[in-house]
């Protein structure tokens, strides 16, 4: 399997440049490009959903990002109403200005970190798949099948291992983790957040600390104000339970804000303490550079040894941008050409295909109909047998589900076989996902009853332990919690 | 002196007129952490097809620029501590210093392609779009004399020149 992928990979094949195009070809290009052209962020090989034409990404499940947001507006909004007259009146104006700019600044933040990109690595090309297993193969020495690729850096006199890999095909960067519920290798990855719906990685580390700084300090500051308000109200002898008679929302916010304090306070020291060290919570907790296993070189390769420097690079660094290029078009020279060369391909190499390689070319294939009104030109040239290029039944539609263009590739022999009876599946799935992306409201209601029993005693724990959140995302989302726990720890390396 | 069957004039021709033969791939250079940086080793396909100081220096002055962008200093510690004053809301209105000097290495790519690779018969891809992994270089052939066809998945040296 192994040798045959790499055999397959031609790069002469995949990337030969637009070979002299009929005219007919090149004006019916020109015609669709406009209805056709695709945004990379359609394409997007990870389980991330797109809004607003690509400019918003979460993650696939939005986790308890609903429930986050409405405790904050819930509990804020009750304070603005219930007790900043009271307060307004008997204190000063200060308290609710001060609620003001902290909530906006939450709420900001929140929305920073669940909409930006944390850090998505693309995955690599067929050409750089096929050049690093090239590597690979040079250099191993192993006759068996090999265990999970490794490769060692040295990174400030250290030894770091950099592991590869496989759903994205290249060797990890450092500090990069592969999220299994994003299925993104994602950059300085920190955690998968539910709580935010959203991987924290580089991109959006800072945000989220934001965030979690300032809900600290809402939280804190609406407790203490309540508390304030409440004692104020019991005051000459009147009574606690009086006074919540009076003010019954206080009682709520006070219920909330005790239990999320707690929390949200150790959650913020937490993150403190690992910005202060340069650490990220995936390092934290696996120990990779606390010294338990055993090497003697231990130490954090990437901390600057200083605590200013450290808080600064984090917080204060330049901000990386986007790699993943979400609203760029999908270049529609290059599917057309590897179309045309995909027969060439066909003709070229064996049946037994058995790679993504294969997979990338026919989907790119299906995704871009002009060429298919072109591809019985080509085929007519070799075959006898070929279509009217006119008649209406050999257009591609990718509505349409029956397989009229598999028909002339499937007459032209046995060859194309094995490479057209997926192209009408792939657009009708395509179609659907990209019908999931703009219609899917988020699932997680059901489950927001559920996870408020969640117990949050250890909040950093808690952010990777979470189980999915509805089971009707599929059977992949549907296994115990335990078991996606120990599935997203082990990938989490 | 490096022979060069083909002359093509700009990057226009080269695509046109010329078939993808080989790429090489420069992987990152991590001795220094996670900051961007380019492996500066010469791979031996370009033996013949480039002078090694040429490449040696794109490859240098890439990794300037990749340093610049990264840089820590009093810009981008003002840069950052501004946006966390707004909560990061100028980030949706101004271009940061990293896209600007990305928009920089862009055009030293172009230019370099331009004025020393196309004439050579290679294409440097910029690396942002690859996600930073690699710096990508084609390798491209004059159609007439395209050699090998199925291996040229093999590797260096053995392709037909």
């Amino acid at each position: 399997m192994k040798h045959c992928e790499y055999q397959q990979i031609d790069p002469q094949a995949l990337s030969t440049p637009t070979p002299t195009l009929p005219p007919q070809h090149a004006v019916v290009q020109e015609e669709k490009k406009g209805e056709t052209a695709r945004r990379k962020w359609e394409d997007f090989p990870g389980k991330n959903r797109f809004y607003c034409d690509g400019r918003i990404i979460v993650a696939q499940q939005s986790g308890v990002l609903p429930l986050t947001l409405g405790l904050i507006l819930v509990t804020t909004v009750l304070f603005f109403v219930f007790d900043c007259p009271f307060l307004l009146k008997h204190l000063t104006v200060f308290i609710p200005a001060i609620g003001g700019v902290l909530f906006v600044f939450v709420v900001i933040s929140l929305l920073q970190t669940s909409f930006t990109d944390p850090g998505i690595l693309p995955r690599a090309t067929p050409d750089e798949a096929a050049d690093i297993e090239k590597q690979i193969d040079n250099s191993g020495s192993s006759t068996y099948r090999p265990p999970p690729r490794t490769k060692e850096v040295m990174i400030n006199q250290q030894v770091v291992k950099l592991k590869y890999c496989f759903t994205c095909k290249m060797f990890r960067p450092p500090r990069t983790s592969h999220c299994s519920l994003c299925d993104n290798c994602v950059e300085r990855f920190d955690h998968h957040c539910p709580w935010v719906g959203n991987c924290v990685g580089k991109r959006n580390y800072r945000f989220f600390y934001t965030f979690i700084v300032s809900l600290s300090f809402l939280t804190v500051f609406i407790f203490g104000c309540v508390a304030t308000h409440l004692a104020l109200r019991a005051q000459g002898g009147r009574g606690l339970m009086f006074a919540l008679q009076e003010s019954p929302a206080s009682a709520v916010e006070l219920v909330i804000c005790f239990f999320s304090v707690w929390s949200i306070l150790g959650l913020s020291g937490f993150h403190t303490y690992l910005v202060a060290s340069n650490l990220t919570t995936n390092e934290d907790i696996k120990g990779s550079w606390s010294g338990k296993s055993g090497t003697e070189d231990t130490g954090n390769p990437y901390s600057y040894n200083n605590i200013i420097t450290n808080c600064c690079s984090v917080l204060c660094g330049p901000m990386p941008p986007s790699l993943i290029d979400r609203r760029g078009f999908m270049p529609v020279e290059e599917s057309s050409q590897t179309v045309a060369t995909e027969i060439e391909l066909a003709a070229k190499n064996e049946i037994n295909v058995c790679t993504q390689g294969t997979k990338d070319l026919l989907e790119s294939a299906s995704r871009s109909p002009c060429p298919q009104t072109g591809k019985p030109q080509t085929v007519s040239t070799s075959c006898p047998d070929s279509i009217d290029p006119a008649d209406p039944a050999v257009t591609f539609n990718p509505d349409v589900t029956p397989d009229p263009v598999a028909v002339p590739s499937l007459k032209c022999g046995g060859r194309h076989h094995s490479h057209t009876t997926s192209p009408p599946d792939e657009p009708r799935q395509l179609h659907h996902h990209h019908h999931h992306n703009r219609h899917h409201k988020t699932r997680s209601a059901r489950s927001s009853s559920k996870r408020a029993a969640l117990h949050i005693s250890n909040p950093a724990y808690n952010v990777s332990l979470s189980p999915p959140t509805s089971p009707g995302l599929g059977p992949s989302h549907g296994t115990g919690a335990e078991e996606h726990v120990r599935d997203s720890f082990a990938t989490l390396h | 002196e490096i022979s060069a069957p083909w002359t093509f004039h700009n990057l226009q021709e080269l695509r046109h007129s010329a078939s993808l033969a080989n790429k090489v791939f420069l992987q990152r250079d991590y001795s220094d952490g996670t900051t961007c940086r380019f492996q500066t080793k010469f791979p031996s396909e370009l033996e013949s097809r480039i002078e090694r100081p040429l490449f040696e220096d794109t490859v240098k002055r890439l990794n300037i620029y990749y340093a610049e962008a990264e840089k820590m200093g009093g810009q981008s510690y003002l840069e950052g501590c501004l946006a966390c004053a707004t909560a990061y809301l100028i980030f949706l209105c101004m271009e940061t210093r990293y896209e600007k000097v990305l928009k920089k290495i862009g055009r030293y790519i172009q230019e370099q392609n331009e004025k020393i690779y196309a004439p050579r018969g290679l294409l440097i891809t910029d690396p942002i779009e690859r996600g930073m992994r690699v710096i990508e270089i084609s390798i491209y052939e004059d159609r007439g004399s395209s050699g090998s066809c199925s291996g040229s998945s093999s590797t260096s040296g053995s392709s037909a020149r």
